[in-house]
């Protein structure tokens, strides 16, 4: 039982990737496979969790909803693609400062879903952050501090005018300060 | 420089997490790699007729299959760790995979190997299982009854063990003027770590070194386990917990799977990756709770408690977890009167086997279990004697001058002032308002409820003399290596094994004000079994009471012989010279000084070293506590209830805890605010459920409910520091907190809702629909 292959192409964090991949793949497994993004995560097999969200031309996704070949040519930024140790972009910079992650496993997703939720409401207020972050699941910070990260982080964004549409979503931020 | 502990200092692990560049299980890509599956048995109890594997390894990919058969006498069964003494423990023998009788669903039958992930899961499918079904049972009540069906043949009644201890006198309990009785269940949940559980394991034939990286809170454990069960020398053997996506108690088990792909590896000499699917962790991962507990509570019309008397009936799952016995034994059974001085206690357990999965420690690990009896039972005792539940716990308290006291079952809390959150968290919710608002409310037909927690703790196990003697296989002390390289820049080694809490930086905390040093000079190695000495683990709140303990002594020798060379090179007495901020100082004489840099510089050369001394800066030490510690706390609830939807409106929740000296007041919150969450989620959201066969019917994320940001509100917490006796940090534990207290403060609050209705109890998850049921019931709309 050989399946033919299929070429899928993106612009992944704003760079050309491109591998040949089974029809069935998942895109969060063509993410983390193919193309080494493992920042992008896996935490259930029902389409619940969100730890696997991503960026699909501008849109939340969860990227274990998806085939990899749906996902063909378009534009997708995961984790990698938001800011760097040296440069965390506005929504890392405020999840650290604000304690928002502790095992680190549902962030990349829960950080993609609170861009998403701030390009539709840049102001969001406590009560919209909990209904908007319906889509993500954290097992271990009670989620407070994961609201007051994108409450900052909302403030921050509006402050400094960062383009949330932008491939690479660089902001300020320094590491230490 | 500033003082590092106490502060809110942001975490050094967050950098890697925040961009993607953890290394999580299932991030590592070994050359060569497989894939692996388990079949598990679809069946809750059943004889394996037969297993049909060819077209499975006919399937291309397909490298190898195995099945319980296949590796009889090759892989020892998996063993418990914890042999409760006097209790007449039966431990079944747990094979890896089942050989001919499956007792659960989830018992493993098939292991397939195959050259993806993808293919492995296509082949697992063709392996055919024949099962002859038996009878089940899942109900640990109904297991123990005459005529039930037997999962192991030897063990009568299904029971695994009966444990008691304490006596109360007669007359007791007879004479007393009140006593009141209520029979509690805490049902089933799972920990579920958002990552699930993992293992690689890569072999080399050339040295016959086999590596196991799982998803381990305590790798050494692993490592001592496994290494019996694969039979390979512990010297050969390295265990790595990567980076894990929380563990919650989950991740304590040494399980089948480790075992199975431990053995794969090195049997096929090819590396073998193992991640479980979340469908497939909630069958198969060790479960949390399930305890029947019935107590009666003893006492007098003004309040004065005398004697509790508690049963607890444990479902244990169809074998014997790592910690399976413990947990509702000693660690339930120890600490049943709670934050209050009663005299007299008697615990009893039965532990029970089911076809259901393994049950093990989950957060708090019979703490939670233990607090909610206490509490809800001190509710409804005050309402009997129609006193306010809050002075009839204060009535009761623990004095602050009685510590350290000993609690009738003999275990001595090290130190505690119970009214101090208590009255905090009074103010804070305005107490006396919030009654009188309450009273109003209820006059307009609403439903409105306070519920309390008054709870206290035992965690930080422990001294290795007292986890010996109750049956524990293992030593409970900790170590710590501080390791000065020649630049002044520090790597630390220690046997605990944080997976979320944010021992990277809390520990650096503690070396960065020991040695004066920058927190970006340390580095920490936990969790890897060739680097770091022989450890115990993440678990029971034991990291920083025991662990920073270790880390803080190890700190203190580096600075002793550093202080031996300084004065060495300045040519004064050891006594001349004074450590601080970093500068190792010849009192009285400005300027006279080394750094800790010049020092370590100095050490590693060894050029010029005081007589006798051996070189390097580098310092080891093996703490061993002397008694457990024991934080507490006051937790409120408020709630409004929906007669027409049922639904409970969580509108408040204040916690004030006391774990001793707080380290990092910022990660301490967070942990306070996880297991708040967990806690509030048992009693409100979650609930593991199995039907009569034995099939579980919450087994995925749609029908097992994690909860979500918007079931919360603020959580309002704070903190009183009771510093520890026991350890020189004064710390205590804070993991575990809030899941001890949080359950029973949810409930007490629904109850008080309900109160109106006379109900003393109801079964958790307190679901909208049960509460809907039970409000139309009581106003006569059924
Ligand atoms: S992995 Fe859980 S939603 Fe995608
Ligand atoms: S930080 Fe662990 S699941 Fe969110």
């Amino acid at each position: 039982m050989t399946v033919e292959k299929k070429r899928v192409s993106v612009t992944a964090n704003g760079q050309a990737c491109s591998a040949e991949v089974e029809p069935r793949k998942l895109l969060v497994h063509y993410l983390r496979d193919d193309l080494g993004l493992t920042g992008t995560h896996v935490g259930c097999d029902t389409s619940q969790c969100g730890a696997c969200s991503v960026m699909v031309d501008g849109d939340v996704v969860k990227s274990c909803t998806m085939l990899a070949v749906q996902a063909d040519h378009s534009e997708i930024t995961t984790v990698e693609g938001l800011g760097t140790a040296a440069e965390l972009h506005p929504m890392q910079q405020s999840f650290w400062e604000e304690h928002g992650l502790q095992c680190g496993y549902c962030t990349p997703g829960v950080m993609i879903a609170a861009i998403g939720l701030l390009k539709e409401n840049p102001n969001p207020t406590e009560e919209e952050i909990r209904e908007g972050l319906e889509g993500v699941i954290c097992r271990c910070t009670g989620y407070q501090f994961i609201v007051s990260a994108v409450q900052k982080a909302a403030t921050r964004i509006q402050e400094t005018g960062v383009n949330l549409n932008s491939q690479r979503l660089v902001g300020e931020g320094t590491q230490n300060d | 420089m500033t003082k590092m502990v106490g502060s809110s200092v942001k975490r050094k692990e967050d950098a890697r997490l925040l961009t993607g560049n953890g290394n999580f299980a299932d991030d590592i890509t070994l050359p060569g790699m497989l894939h692996a599956s388990v079949v598990r048995s679809s069946s809750a109890h059943a004889k394996i007729k037969s297993i049909k594997v060819e077209e499975a390894l006919n399937h291309p990919g397909v490298v190898a299959v195995y099945t319980g058969k296949d590796l009889e006498g090759k892989i020892g069964p998996i063993p418990t760790s914890w042999y409760v003494p006097g209790c007449n423990l039966k431990e079944p023998p747990q094979y890896p995979l089942a050989i001919d009788h499956v007792r659960y669903v989830g018992d493993g039958v098939a292991l397939v190997i195959a050259e993806d992930r993808y293919t492995v899961k296509d082949a697992a499918e063709l392996i055919e299982v024949e099962y002859e079904d038996l009878p089940a049972v899942v109900n640990q009540k109904e297991a123990m009854e005459e005529g039930a069906p037997l999962l192991h043949e030897d063990i009568e009644n299904n029971i695994a063990l009966n444990w008691k201890a304490g006596e109360i006198p007669e007359g007791i309990m007879e004479n007393a003027e009140v006593v009141v009785k209520e029979s509690f269940y805490v049902q089933r949940v799972f920990p579920s770590p958002l990552e699930t559980r993992a293992a690689i394991g890569q072999y080399n034939p050339g040295s016959g070194e086999l590596t196991l990286w799982c998803s381990s809170q305590n790798p050494h454990i692993h490592r001592m386990v496994l290494s019996e069960v694969l039979g390979i020398s512990e010297a050969k053997f390295q265990v790595i917990a990567p980076d894990m996506g929380g563990g919650f108690g989950g991740k304590i088990g040494v399980y089948p799977d480790e075992a199975l792909i431990g053995y794969a590896a090195r049997d096929l000499e090819r590396p073998v990756k193992w991640i479980e699917e979340r469908s497939e962790h909630y069958v198969a991962a060790n479960a949390g709770r399930d305890e029947y507990i019935d107590v009666e509570l003893a006492g007098k019309k003004d309040g004065t408690l005398e004697a509790i008397r508690v049963k607890n009936t444990a479902n244990l799952g169809a074998y014997l977890s790592t910690m399976g016995a413990g947990v509702s034994t000693i660690d339930f059974g120890m600490m049943v009167t709670g934050s209050y001085d009663i005299p007299y206690a008697e615990s009893e357990t039965f532990g029970v086997y089911t076809n259901t999965t393994p049950t093990d420690a989950y957060r708090g690990a019979g703490k939670p279990e233990s607090t909610y009896q206490i509490e809800r039972i001190i509710d409804l005792f005050a309402r009997e004697i129609k006193m306010d539940p809050v002075e009839l716990r204060r009535k009761n308290f623990i004095k602050k001058e009685a510590f350290p006291y000993q609690n009738a079952h003999g275990l001595v809390y090290d130190s505690g002032d119970y009214e101090k959150p208590l009255n905090k968290a009074l103010e804070a919710i305005n107490y006396e308002e919030l009654r009188r608002e309450q009273e109003k409310k209820r006059k307009e037909g609403k439903l409105i409820g306070i519920g309390f927690s008054t709870y206290v703790e035992m965690c930080g196990f422990g001294p290795s003399e007292v986890v010996g003697a109750v049956g524990f296989q293992g030593g409970t002390w900790e170590n710590s290596t501080v390791r000065v390289h020649p630049s002044g820049k520090v790597t630390v080694f220690c046997g605990t094994s944080p997976h979320g809490q944010g021992h990277d930086t809390t520990f650096s905390q503690v070396v960065a004000d020991k040695l004066g040093i920058p927190i970006e000079d340390i580095e920490f190695v936990f969790s890897d079994t060739k680097s770091v000495s022989m450890g115990w683990g993440t678990y029971g709140s034991r990291s920083t009471a025991v662990g920073g303990a270790a880390v803080s002594f190890a700190s203190d020798r580096v600075v002793e012989k550093a202080k031996k060379i300084a004065a060495h090179e300045l040519e004064v007495s050891e006594n001349d010279i004074e450590f601080e901020n970093g500068k190792f100082q010849v009192k009285g004489v400005p300027g006279k000084e080394r750094t800790f840099q010049d020092i370590a510089h100095s050490a590693n050369m060894a050029w010029n070293l005081p007589e006798g001394m051996e070189p390097s800066l580098e310092a080891q030490y093996f703490f061993k506590p002397e008694n457990f510690v024991f934080p507490f706390g006051t937790h409120v609830a408020v709630v409004e209830i929906d007669k027409d939807t049922g639904e409970i409106d969580l509108q408040r929740y204040v916690s004030v805890d006391d774990v001793g000296t707080v380290i990092n007041p910022l990660t301490a919150e967070g942990q306070v605010h996880g297991g708040i969450a967990q806690g509030v989620g048992q009693a409100l959201w979650e609930g593991a459920v199995y039907n009569k066969n034995g099939q579980l019917v919450s087994g995925t994320l749609m029908d097992y409910t994690l909860p979500k940001a918007r079931f919360f509100p603020h959580i309002e917490s704070d903190f009183t520091e009771t510093p520890s006796p026991v350890n020189p940090l004064g710390a205590k534990g804070v993991g575990e907190v809030g899941t001890t207290a949080s359950i029973a403060c949810a409930m007490n609050a629904v109850v008080d809702a309900l109160s109106v209705y006379g109900i003393t109890d109801l079964e958790m998850p307190l679901t909208p629909e049960k509460i809907w049921k039970t409000v139309q019931e009581k106003e006569g709309n059924q």
